[in-house]
């Protein structure tokens, strides 16, 4: 369907990140937010606050981000498309009820703005080290889907996508910002409404005495119903039967958590997003992601005019982890470089998706700044000696 | 369609999942005889179940939501009022009750508790105080009276207790009323005043816990517990509540302690939207006329 023209601010605007994405979030139907404030992320709810009582929806400052991170859920099962916003030690805080929606296949956008770590650590300046909290953060085994973007352009367009994914696949999405893409000031072209395609709410059709709760018809994605339609459903964070009824037997246990876990994986193609460009004939892959692409992009322009055949690979999706394109890279190329605002996270998965068929050469950065290009250009030169 | 003059029918199946019996609550639990009175209520007072939704954390009394047939959500430990608070905020028309245990609302919880009180949600807030956290094997919680006898203090509690009306009250609760697990009619009554009130309403009922809390304790079984209910408790209306605070086989001051009003969270907001925004305010729609579509068959 397309996007409600009330959330959707067309036009030009110079805004920043942070405010982009609220407006791709008000854009995909987003009605409700509970948020609790952290730096760098703040603006997004700040901008939400202002905007969605002309929407017809409602912003709440909760207690804490266990409270946010809940609410959120409550908002959902009432009607609502929703999510909320944070950083680092609101993400840690909000890692069991990332689980909870996981688990009760509740559709809903964690916004994390990453910021130097861990504990306290860089509260304006960036990071891109919340990589794998995002993927493993709650404890047993489930599957999320994850976005990076590398501009304020990007926190618009890809926030839609987040909340689109989120409704398809029942799934938290996490939406991997950095302080850097955050604050960043850009050119945002917001289209009209009409060419906003947006992902409704997978609503049951059946009846109150035809439908199980957590039953599925092939895709895996069961139906959802909300409260207060008659439904009388049950909802728990307990391992559930087709009914959401709790049952504690190893085969309940294994029929869901391999749904979970499988819902994603099979549509995991169809799901990752990547950028590439000049991989026709490259030697050496940089592949990168969020602010650090925008730096990668000079070293790789630099490796070109030194003549060293280099290309690019932007993850757009870091999860699902893009297996695939790596696979098919690794056959091929002499090696990958991975810089990140990190001490070596994503470059973990390159690593293994690559199995030794091509080499990997980690740029770290501990965050608080950005890589110096010639880091990266250096590593290429590196790697390009392989 | 329920049928109260049937004899033949519990009146409360209606409100059951039958489909889930038997429950897993202890024998001289009280849990049950509260959802018994909360079921009562929901007959007494008429309400629309398909308008109701119950929320609970976790614990022994965090799985009424599982038993009763109504939209319920057994959401994740402490964190029952915070959910409720985003159901009724994203749809207005619901009735939300929050369900759940001492120690799921008072220590895990208890900041949230403290806040949706002074938002004045509109929440029907029932507590189940069994003073002790029951689920995991008789640990001390917030509301253990001191000097009782519990699996992680031994040699007898020595911490002063949360005395939950007087919390509450404090923090703005519009009604808030104690009954023990032998008050079911009175319990019942506070229930249905509890949904005449709008704003955050909070009933807290005294319940034993045979197996962990009075065993330990050396208070009989189930009946003897309702024999010292009757025995020492005590009707205060409209008592101070800093003064019913709970000790160890003491008197239990019962009743209605606080019976207020004030606008409640969305009252306030919308005056506040109305005042600031004018026409540019757009209410909350009501999910049934939203143009939500539907992509499955």
């Amino acid at each position: 369907m397309k996007a409600d023209p009330h959330g959707v601010l067309t036009g030009t605007h110079f805004m920043d990140g942070d405010h982009a994405c609220c407006e791709g979030a008000l854009a995909a139907g987003a009605r409700f937010a509970a948020g609790y404030p952290i730096t760098p992320s703040t603006e997004v709810v700040e901008r939400f606050a202002a905007r969605v009582p002309t929407v017809g929806g409602t912003f709440i400052q909760m207690e804490d981000e266990l409270a946010a991170s809940i609410a959120l859920q409550g908002g959902v099962w009432g009607g609502a498309k929703a999510f909320t916003v944070t950083s680092g030690p609101g993400f840690s805080l909000m890692m069991e009820h990332i689980g909870y929606a996981a688990m009760t296949e509740t559709p809903c956008v964690f916004v994390d703005v990453q910021r130097g770590g861990p504990s306290t650590g860089l509260p304006t300046l960036p990071a891109q080290a919340d990589m794998m909290q995002a993927r493993w953060g709650s404890h047993g085994d489930y599957e999320i889907i994850a976005l990076c973007p590398n501009s304020p352009q990007e926190c618009f367009d890809l926030t839609i996508r987040a909340f689109n994914l989120a409704e398809e696949f029942r799934v938290p999405v996490m939406f991997m910002m950095d302080e850097v893409v955050g604050h960043m000031t850009e050119k945002v072209v917001i289209p009209p409404a009409d060419q906003i395609e947006v992902t409704p709410r997978k609503h049951t059709h059946k009846s109150i005495e035809d439908y199980l709760p957590y039953a599925t018809n092939g895709d895996l994605v069961p139906e959802m119903a909300h409260a207060g339609e008659g439904y009388k459903f049950h909802v728990t964070g307990l391992t559930h039967d087709e009914r959401g009824y709790p049952n504690m037997t190893p085969q309940t246990q294994d029929k869901l958590v391999r749904r979970l876990q499988n819902k994603i994986r099979v549509a995991a193609d169809r799901i990752c997003l990547f950028e590439e460009d000049r991989l026709e004939d490259a030697d050496v892959v940089v592949v990168s992601y969020g602010i650090t692409s925008r730096v990668a992009q000079r070293a790789i322009d630099a490796g070109r005019a030194r003549g060293l055949r280099v290309g690019k690979l932007r993850l757009i999706t870091a999860w699902p982890f893009p297996d695939k394109k790596i696979v098919e890279l690794a056959a091929r190329v002499k090696a990958f470089v991975v810089p990140e605002l990190n001490l070596g996270q994503m470059v973990r998965e390159v690593e293994r998706a690559a199995a030794g068929k091509a080499k990997t050469l980690a740029v770290t950065h501990a965050g608080g700044g950005v890589h110096n290009p010639d880091e990266i250009l250096n590593a290429i030169v590196e790697a390009s000696r392989c | 369609m329920l049928n109260v003059l049937d004899e033949t029918v519990n009146p409360v199946e209606p409100f059951l999942r039958s489909d889930r019996m038997p429950h897993i609550w202890c024998p001289g639990c009280g849990i049950g005889t509260t959802v018994n009175s909360f079921a009562r209520a929901l007959i007494e007072s008429k309400i629309d179940l398909e308008s109701l939704a119950l929320v609970s954390g976790i614990g022994c009394t965090g799985r009424v939501a599982g038993y009763v047939k109504l939209d319920s959500f057994h959401t994740t430990h402490g964190r029952a009022i915070p959910f409720a608070t985003g159901l009724k905020l994203a749809n207005p028309k619901l009735n939300v009750v929050v369900y759940s245990g001492d120690g799921d609302l008072s220590a895990i919880g208890g900041n949230h508790l403290i806040h949706a009180a002074r938002r004045n949600i509109d929440l029907k807030v029932i507590c189940v105080n069994n003073l002790i956290y029951a689920m995991t094997g008789g640990q001390t919680a917030p509301t253990t009276p001191g000097h009782a006898t519990t699996s992680t203090n031994p040699y007898g509690t020595f911490e002063p207790a949360f005395n939950l009306p007087h919390l509450v009250d404090a923090a703005g609760a519009v009604y808030v009323a104690r009954w023990t697990t032998f008050h079911v009619r009175q319990l019942a009554r506070s229930i249905s005043e509890a949904f005449a009130k709008k704003g955050f309403s909070f009933i807290e009922v005294i319940s034993p816990c045979p197996t962990l809390y009075q065993r330990r304790n050396k208070m009989g079984d189930g009946l003897d517990t309702m024999k010292y209910y009757k025995e020492k408790s005590k009707v205060k209306n409209g008592a101070p509540t800093g003064e019913v605070g709970l000790t160890l086989n003491g008197e239990i001051a019962v009743g209605k302690f606080v019976d207020r009003d004030r606008p409640d969270y969305q009252t306030m907001m919308r005056a506040q939207y109305v005042e600031a925004l004018g026409d540019r305010y757009v209410d909350v729609p009501d999910p049934e006329e939203s143009d939500m579509e539907c992509v499955c068959g």
